[in-house]
């Protein structure tokens, strides 16, 4: 037979190995449900934490105090500069240094939640830990973008009706930021609930690591990477419904009916262009 | 109600060359419109935020009743004192009620509790609280918005309003109007204000006060009739046309050309009118006299002879008070 041939007759048939059984065996077996809860876990708490430090970074780096303001640039430096799976290999290998680790992994934690196969704790806190540090890096420029959007005139409004600075903030510019935060956070959930995967690497079960326990032991790891595959899929489909929900809610929230059925998100909130359907992707969505 | 003095009041700023402000004083008394007018550069609006210490004088000090600013918290301050801006004030996420409410609820107030109160505000502001209320600033025009702002500055009932330029963003006859609704306002709330102008208009208008203000100084301080009759510089001069007569007959009362009634008055005209209505109506009867009466009391009479006269001698005491006079475009119609 033509080589040719034969290859692309290898990538349609797999060599009539590829066994979907295992697919459907593996698809909604215990291991994986759990390591999905312990992704979306991992994902919604790093998301949660990494915002934080966004927001914080935001006023250390708008400081008046220039070690605060140094500290700020160089945390962003440091976190954009070097690869997350690195961030979280360092992490997992730091906390021994600082005698946590042994504590940590003592308590097992997720059995005693009922977990099947027990997570070591310490891992799974070195890897929220790298995730949450860097996801703050990049968020602290979402952040920035969108409370710097706000026109100072607000602030300074705030201020002359006796408003005290954080009081101004939080009533007055943060709330008008979140409709600009809102659509490049969502974005960044999605590459979070996909970076949850690079925590593998130091053993907690999460979604793809339990795929690899059973790859290995079923010999079978390109339908086990489908199994992982499939509800990776899930996850950020489902997550990109209830972004859409969420943005259309904040966008129809404040707006007279009138005004807002018609027109793009784009055009609703600054008043003219944009799109006539859709959310316009922010620049620098996919970065990870 | 507030009286608001300032003490040799001056603002430097490191890098700047001259002071921003530099030793101002003078009094703005309870209930008055104190106009602060000049260029743009001139220090009113810095000296208007020096008031609410959104700015804090390098020396002098603001009293209001007697209190220097400086003894009281400025978060506390700010909430005793209204302030109305140029444009962007209002808070695009905020209702109108909320934004009227900013104050009030800021003190802790409910929405239940003042509810009554927004509406009233509206009320006062010409604005229908049924129909604005749930709105959102963009869905206003601008003059709806400005009156938005004057509510919000107005509703915690503070003794003092600071105005800085509210209407200068705005169509002449929006303008106009609201400057209108503004004296409305005031007729009833009785606020001591300081309000910030580069249009000289607007600064007679509304102004029972006038502080011309020129690179950082203090130019004059007077009445707007004082300022006409007697320009301390040709600056002053020329800023407020004292020599164009048709503002001499559109911001002297009657009383300044009174002479002793006599049966030639037909007509009678309040004393708190203008000359120039009187002038009018002395052109339309040919001749004769108005009588001048306050509460039904006759003080006088005014005729053409005697509103001429007394702006011929309004315009000697103006030149004779600013020495060597150019004359310019404005100066042309002068009679001599």
């Amino acid at each position: 037979m033509n080589p040719i041939l034969q290859f692309f007759q290898n990538v349609v048939t797999l060599r009539g190995t590829y066994d979907w059984n295992t697919v459907f065996t593996f698809l909604f077996y215990p291991d994986i449900l759990q390591g999905i809860i312990i992704t979306v876990l991992l994902a919604v708490l790093a998301q949660l934490i990494g915002t934080l430090i966004g927001l914080l970074l935001y006023f250390t780096r708008r400081s008046s105090n220039g070690v605060l303001r140094g500290i700020g640039e160089l945390y962003v430096w440091f976190f954009r500069g070097t690869p997350l799976l690195v961030q979280i290999l360092f992490l997992n290998a730091f906390l021994p240094y600082i005698g946590l680790a042994r504590p940590l992994i003592q308590t097992h934690f997720f059995r005693n939640l009922g977990f099947q196969q027990d997570i070591p704790l310490d891992a799974f806190i070195a890897g929220l830990a790298a995730l949450s540090l860097n996801e703050g890096a990049y968020m602290a420029e979402i952040v920035r973008a969108g409370i710097d959007s706000i026109d100072l005139g607000q602030l300074e409004a705030a201020k002359s009706l006796g408003m005290t600075y954080w009081l101004g903030m939080r009533r007055i510019v943060l709330p008008q930021a979140l409709r600009v935060i809102i659509p490049p956070l969502g974005n960044e959930f999605n590459s979070m609930l996909k970076n949850t995967s690079l925590v593998s690497a130091i053993s907690v079960a999460e979604l793809l690591e339990a795929a690899q326990a059973h790859a290995f032991s079923q010999f079978r790891p390109l339908e086990l990477l489908t199994v992982a595959s499939i509800w990776y899929l899930v996850l950020t489909t489902i997550w990109t419904l209830i972004q859409r929900q969420l943005e259309r809610r904040i966008n129809v929230s404040n707006l007279d009916p009138a005004l807002t059925s018609g027109g793009s998100w784009w055009k609703r909130m600054i008043g003219f262009g944009g799109r006539e359907t859709g959310v316009p992707m922010p620049a620098g969505a996919d970065h990870h | 109600m507030a009286t608001i003095e300032f003490v040799d009041v001056t603002k430097e700023y490191p890098n700047a060359k001259t002071p921003a402000v530099d030793n101002v004083s003078f009094t703005v008394h309870e209930g008055a419109i104190c106009m602060l007018l000049g260029t743009s550069g001139s220090g009113k609006t810095t000296l208007l935020r020096m008031v609410n210490r959104l700015i804090d004088p390098t020396s002098g000090e603001i009293r209001i009743d007697g209190v220097p600013t400086t003894q009281q918290d400025p978060i506390a301050l700010r909430r005793s004192i209204g302030y109305v801006i140029q444009q962007v004030g209002l808070f695009p996420h905020l209702s109108i009620e909320d934004n009227v409410r900013v104050v009030p609820s800021i003190l802790g107030k409910s929405a239940a509790e003042t509810r009554d109160r927004v509406d009233e505000l509206l009320h006062l502001v010409g604005l229908e609280p049924a129909e604005y209320r749930k709105r959102y600033p963009r869905q206003l025009s601008g003059g709806q918005q400005q009156r938005v702002g004057l509510a919000r500055a107005l509703a915690a009932d503070p003794a003092v309003l600071l105005m800085d330029e509210p209407f200068g963003a705005l169509d002449a006859i929006t303008r106009a109007r609201l400057q209108d609704e503004l004296l409305n306002v005031q007729r009833g709330v009785r606020k001591t204000i300081l309000f910030v102008t580069h249009d000289v208009e607007e600064a007679f208008k509304l102004g029972d006060q006038i502080v011309v203000m020129s690179e950082g100084k203090l130019v004059q301080e007077g009445s707007p009739i004082e300022l006409l009759a007697q320009p301390a510089s040709d600056f002053v001069r020329q800023l407020v046309g004292a020599d164009n007569i048709l503002r001499q007959f559109e911001y002297q009362p009657v009383t300044a050309a009174l002479e002793p009634a006599t049966d030639a008055a037909q007509e009678r005209i309040a004393a708190d009118e203008r000359l120039l209505p009187a002038l009018l109506r002395l052109i339309q009867m040919r001749n004769g006299a108005l009588a001048v009466v306050r509460d039904g009391e006759t003080l006088g009479q005014v005729s053409l002879a005697s509103v001429f006269a007394s702006v011929q001698s309004i315009h000697r005491n103006a030149s004779a008070a600013s020495g060597e006079h150019n004359r310019s475009a404005d100066s042309a119609p002068v009679i001599r």
